[in-house]
C-alpha cells in the first residue's frame, strides 16, 4: 500500500469513527428537548440550580438548596404570602394571639394526611415540637437560633406546646416573641411525620415525610432529586405538575445552556449580565424574585481608622452606588441606604442617603485629620451571590472611587470559608458582604448583623452601639406593631449616623423558565412551593 | 511475579500513611472552621462550640490523626460532617460516575491519541503529521472549561443532538444497580436508555479527552520515530512485509512502553482532576465530592475521597508496571 493510499484510507476511517460516534446520538434527540417530550402524558418540570441539597429534614438544615426542596414536602403552620412575607393559613387555618401576647391558640386543618398515610393532627405538631425543643443547636441549628434556645434553656421562648383537642393546639410563651408567627412560617419549622421520623431514626433526611404537595421518589446525591404529585394532598386541585426533579448544574453557563437546550425547565441563579439573553429568547421567560437582602460593604469599627465615624462617613460619600448597580447588577438591583431592604415593615424611608459627592468626602477625610488619605485593605467576595453577582468587579469599582478621594485600597481575596472567618475575626479593614433574609423580619436583619449581641459572628463590623441594643431588645417583644416599626426606624437613622457599613444594593436574584412554566412565582425568601405551577 | 506484586503492594502502605498524613497537616492549616461552615451564619456561638466538641475538632491533632488512622484500619473512612452519613456509604455513587467518565474518556484519547502518533510518525513531516501536532498543541493548552461551553453550545443549542449536562434523561431514570450507568443500561436491557447515557457521555468525555489525547499523541509519535530509524525496521523492511504491518505489529510493540506509562499517569489523573469538567457538564463525580468537601471543611470527606483517589491512582501505576511484562518479554519481575 502506498503511502498516500493508507493515508486517505485512515482519514476515511476516522471519519466512520466519529459520525458513529455522533451518529449513534441524533436519531432519538428529541426525548431530552424537554418539554415537547415529557408534557404528553406526565408532566414533569426539571428544576436547575446551583448546588445539591444536604438534608431533607427541614429542621436539621441551614442552606437554602435544602429548603427548596423540603418547602414542596412539608408544610407549615402558617405560610409566608405568596410572594411577600405576610403570614396566611397553612396547617392551621385560624389562630388567636392573647392580649400580652403570651398565648397563642391554633385550630389545624382536618382531614390532612402525611405521606405515609398517618393523620395529621394536634398530637403531631406538639411532637414535633418535643423533638425540636429536645435537641441542641448542632442537630436543629434553626430552633435554637429563632426560638432562643432548647429546653429549659433561660433564652427559650417557647414554655409549652399542648393539645388542647385533636385539632387544636396552644403554644406558651414566656415573655413576647413579636416575629412569631413569621418564624413559625420559615421552612426548617414544617411539620413531620412523628411515625415516620421515629421510623428513620438518623436517616429521616434521606426519607423525608411530610403533608406537603409532594412526596419524596429518589435523591442521586450531587445530581438530581425526584418528588412526585400527592394525590391526597389537602388543598384541592394542588398540585398540578406530576413530578418534579431538582437537578444541581453548578456551572452558571451550563445551567443556562441546559435551559436553552430545553434539558431543564427552570433554572436558578441567572446572573444580571445573562438576563439579556432569556429577554431576547422567545421559548423563555424571565422571572425576578422579589428582593429581601442586602449587599453592603463592612467596615471594621475596631480597626485605625475605621474607628473614626468620620472616616466611615467618607467612605460613603466616596462610593458612587449608582453606578455599581447599573454596571455589576445590570441595574436588577435597587440603590440602597438602610441595612434592611424598603419591603420590610419598619422600613425608613425618610433617611436621607450619603449623597456620592468626592469633595464632601474629602472634607470629612480632612476633619479626621487624614486629608492625604491612607492605605486599606478590601476584601473582594470569591464567590458570587444573589446579593453580590461579582464581588470582585465591585471592589474595582470602589477601589477607584476611593482612590479618588486618596485612600489608597488594596483588594484581596480568599476561599469563601476562610474569607467568612478572616472577617468575623475583625482581620479586615473592609469587606464585601450580604444577607438574605430568612422571615422577612427587620429584626432578622438589623439584630442579627448590627448588634453587640452578635459581634464575632454576623456582625462582622464589630460595631457596638447600647443605645441601638436597647432599641433592638426593645423591639423583640414588642407586640404593638406601630411602635415596633417606629422603634427600627429609629435604629436606622443611629446606624446612618454610625455608618459601620456602606450598604451598597437590594438585587432581584433572577431565575428563567421556557415559556411553557406557568403559575410560578418566585419567593423572596428563595424557597419556592410549586403546587400551583404548571407546564403547558 | 506474586512476589513482586507482593512487594509492590507492601511499598503501598508507607506512601499512602504519608499521603494521609500531608493531608490531614494540609487541610487542618487552612483557616476555616466546619462547626461554623456546616451550622450557617445564624448559628449561635454555644452551637458551634458544642458542635466542635461531638465532632473531636477540640481534642489535639495528633489524637485527632491517631483516631483517623485507627478508623482506617477497622476500614472506617469516618463520617462525613456535613451529611452525617459514613463515607464509606456515599463515596460510591461518585466514584463510579467518575470511573465510568474517565474509562470512557481514556478509551477516546487512546485509540485516537495513538493512531494520530503513529500515523505522524509513519508520514514524517507530511501535511497529516503537521496539522495532528498543531491539534495536540491546541489540545494541550486548551483550557477544559471554555472547550466545555462552547461544546455545549454547537452540539446541544445549535445542533441539538448531545444533551448539555448530567448522565441521563432525568424523566426516564435509570435504576441504579453497579453506579455505572452503561453497566446498568445493558443489565436492564434497556437500549434506548443505554442510547442516552451514552450520548450523555459525549461531551464531558471528549472534553477531558483532549489533554490526555494530545499527550498520548505527542508520545506516540516521538516514540515511534526513534524505533522506526531502528535496524530491526528495516529487516523487516527487507524481508518484504507491508508498511502497516511493521508500523502497528513490530514497531508499535517497541515504542509501547513510555506511552503506556503515559497512559497510565493520564488515568490516574482523569480520575482524580477531573473537577473542572464534573463542574461544567454536571457531572456527579468524586471530584466534585471532594472540590465541596473542600468548601465546607468536611475534612473526614477530603482525607478519605483523596485517600481513595490516591490508592486509584497507584494501582494503576502497578498495573502498567506489571503490562510492561506483557508487552515486553524482556521485562522480568523477580
Amino acid at each position: 500500500m502506498g503511502k498516500k493510499k493508507f493515508l486517505t484510507w485512515s482519514l476515511l476511517l476516522l471519519l466512520l469513527v466519529s459520525t458513529a460516534l455522533f451518529g449513534c446520538s441524533s436519531d432519538d434527540s428529541s426525548e431530552e428537548g424537554g418539554s415537547e417530550g415529557g408534557s404528553t402524558e406526565e408532566k414533569t418540570l426539571i428544576f436547575g440550580r446551583g448546588g445539591d441539597s444536604v438534608s431533607l429534614d427541614p429542621i436539621a438544615v441551614t442552606d437554602g438548596e435544602s429548603f427548596k426542596v423540603t418547602k414542596n414536602i412539608f408544610d407549615t403552620l402558617v405560610n409566608f404570602g405568596e410572594q411577600d412575607t405576610e403570614i396566611e393559613p397553612g396547617l392551621a387555618s385560624e389562630w388567636t394571639p392573647s392580649e400580652d401576647g403570651l398565648t397563642y391558640t391554633f385550630k389545624l386543618q382536618e382531614g390532612v394526611k402525611f405521606h405515609d398515610g398517618t393523620d395529621f393532627n394536634a398530637e403531631a405538631v406538639v411532637k414535633n415540637f418535643e423533638r425540636w425543643a429536645a435537641g441542641d443547636g448542632e442537630q436543629f441549628p434553626y430552633y435554637g437560633s429563632m426560638f432562643g434556645g432548647y429546653g429549659d434553656d433561660e433564652g427559650h421562648v417557647i414554655e409549652s406546646v399542648e393539645a388542647t383537642g385533636d385539632y387544636e393546639v396552644v403554644f406558651k410563651l414566656k415573655r413576647p416573641q413579636a416575629p412569631f408567627l413569621k418564624n413559625l412560617a420559615m421552612s426548617p419549622f414544617a411539620i413531620a411525620s412523628p411515625t415516620a421520623v421515629e421510623e428513620a431514626g438518623d436517616s429521616f433526611g434521606d426519607n423525608p415525610v411530610g403533608t406537603g404537595p409532594f412526596k419524596f421518589v429518589e435523591w442521586k446525591r450531587n445530581d438530581t432529586i425526584t418528588i412526585e404529585k400527592f394525590d391526597d394532598y389537602w388543598v384541592d386541585g394542588e398540585p398540578k405538575l406530576d413530578q418534579v426533579v431538582f437537578r444541581a448544574i453548578p456551572d452558571n453557563s451550563a445551567r443556562l445552556n441546559a435551559l436553552l437546550s430545553g434539558e431543564i425547565d427552570l433554572a436558578d441563579g441567572i446572573t444580571p449580565s445573562d438576563a439579556g439573553t432569556i429577554e431576547g429568547d422567545d421559548n423563555l421567560q424571565l422571572f425576578e424574585r422579589p428582593s429581601m437582602n442586602v449587599g453592603y460593604l463592612g467596615m471594621t469599627v475596631t480597626r485605625e481608622p475605621f474607628d473614626d465615624p468620620k472616616v466611615r462617613q467618607a467612605v460613603n460619600h466616596a462610593i458612587d452606588k449608582q453606578a455599581i448597580v447599573d454596571a455589576f447588577f445590570e441595574g436588577r438591583a435597587e440603590v440602597a441606604k438602610n441595612p434592611i431592604p424598603p419591603v420590610i415593615s419598619g422600613y425608613n424611608d425618610s433617611i436621607e442617603d450619603y449623597e456620592y459627592s468626592p469633595e464632601k468626602a474629602k472634607e470629612l477625610l480632612a476633619e479626621a485629620g487624614l486629608s492625604d488619605g491612607f492605605d486599606m485593605e478590601l476584601y473582594a467576595m470569591p464567590v458570587p451571590r444573589p446579593y453580590m453577582p461579582d464581588g470582585q468587579k465591585v471592589a474595582e469599582a470602589i477601589q477607584k472611587n476611593l482612590a479618588d478621594v486618596g485612600i489608597n485600597a488594596k483588594i484581596v481575596s480568599f476561599e469563601w470559608a476562610t474569607y467568612l472567618e478572616k472577617a468575623a475575626n475583625g482581620e479586615a479593614d473592609a469587606f464585601l458582604l450580604g444577607w438574605t433574609g430568612d422571615n422577612g423580619d427587620a429584626d432578622n436583619f438589623l439584630y442579627a448583623l448590627l448588634d453587640q449581641d452578635n459581634v464575632g459572628t454576623n456582625n462582622y463590623t464589630y460595631y457596638e452601639n447600647q443605645e441601638l441594643h436597647d432599641l433592638l431588645i426593645k423591639a423583640q417583644s414588642e407586640v404593638d406593631e406601630d411602635v415596633r416599626n417606629d422603634l427600627y426606624m429609629q435604629a436606622q437613622e443611629i446606624i446612618h449616623e454610625d455608618a459601620p457599613w456602606v450598604p451598597l444594593a437590594h438585587s432581584t436574584p433572577l431565575l428563567a423558565g421556557g415559556k411553557n412554566v406557568m403559575n410560578f412565582k418566585a419567593h423572596p425568601t428563595g424557597s419556592d412551593k410549586l403546587a400551583s405551577v404548571d407546564l403547558e | 511475579m506474586l512476589h513482586y506484586i507482593g512487594r509492590r503492594l507492601l511499598q503501598l502502605i508507607p506512601v499512602l500513611l504519608g499521603m494521609t498524613f500531608i493531608v490531614f497537616m494540609i487541610i487542618r492549616a487552612i483557616p476555616g472552621d466546619p462547626a461554623q461552615v456546616i451550622l450557617g451564619q445564624q448559628a449561635s456561638e454555644e452551637a458551634i462550640k458544642a458542635l466542635r466538641t461531638n465532632l473531636g475538632l477540640d481534642n489535639p491533632w495528633y489524637i485527632q490523626y491517631f483516631d483517623y488512622l485507627k478508623g482506617l484500619i477497622t476500614g472506617d473512612l469516618g463520617e462525613s460532617l456535613r451529611t452525617r452519613t459514613p463515607v464509606v456509604d456515599e463515596v460510591w455513587p461518585y466514584l463510579a460516575a467518575t470511573i465510568e467518565l474517565s474509562l470512557f474518556a481514556i478509551i477516546i484519547a487512546v485509540v485516537i491519541g495513538i493512531n494520530a502518533g503513529i500515523i505522524s510518525a509513519w508520514f514524517q513531516n507530511s501535511w497529516f503529521d503537521y496539522l495532528a501536532m498543531i491539534i495536540a498543541l491546541i489540545g494541550v493548552s486548551m483550557p477544559i472549561f471554555w472547550l466545555g461551553l462552547m461544546n455545549q453550545w454547537i452540539f446541544s443549542i445549535e445542533l441539538g443532538i448531545l444533551p448539555t449536562t448530567g448522565r441521563e434523561n432525568v424523566r426516564d431514570p435509570v435504576d441504579v444497580i453497579t453506579g455505572f450507568y452503561v453497566l446498568d443500561t445493558l443489565i436492564a436491557g434497556d437500549f434506548n436508555q443505554l442510547s442516552t447515557v451514552l450520548k450523555h457521555l459525549v461531551l464531558p468525555g471528549t472534553a477531558l479527552a483532549t489533554i490526555p489525547m494530545a499527550i498520548i499523541a505527542r508520545m506516540t509519535r516521538s516514540s515511534m520515530l526513534e524505533v522506526m530509524r531502528s535496524d530491526f525496521v528495516r529487516t523487516a523492511r527487507s524481508k518484504g512485509l507491508s508498511m502497516f504491518w511493521v508500523v502497528y505489529k513490530h514497531a508499535l510493540k517497541n515504542a509501547i512502553i513510555p506511552v503506556l506509562t503515559i497512559i497510565g499517569l493520564q488515568m490516574g489523573l482523569l480520575l482524580g482532576g477531573a473537577i473542572l469538567t464534573e463542574t461544567i457538564f454536571g457531572w456527579p463525580g468524586i471530584g466534585r465530592y471532594i472540590y465541596e468537601a473542600i468548601g465546607f471543611r468536611d475534612y473526614p470527606v477530603i482525607q478519605s475521597g483523596i485517600l481513595i483517589v490516591a490508592f486509584i491512582f497507584v494501582m494503576i501505576n502497578l498495573i502498567v508496571d506489571l503490562l510492561y511484562g506483557l508487552v515486553d518479554p524482556r521485562i522480568k519481575y523477580d
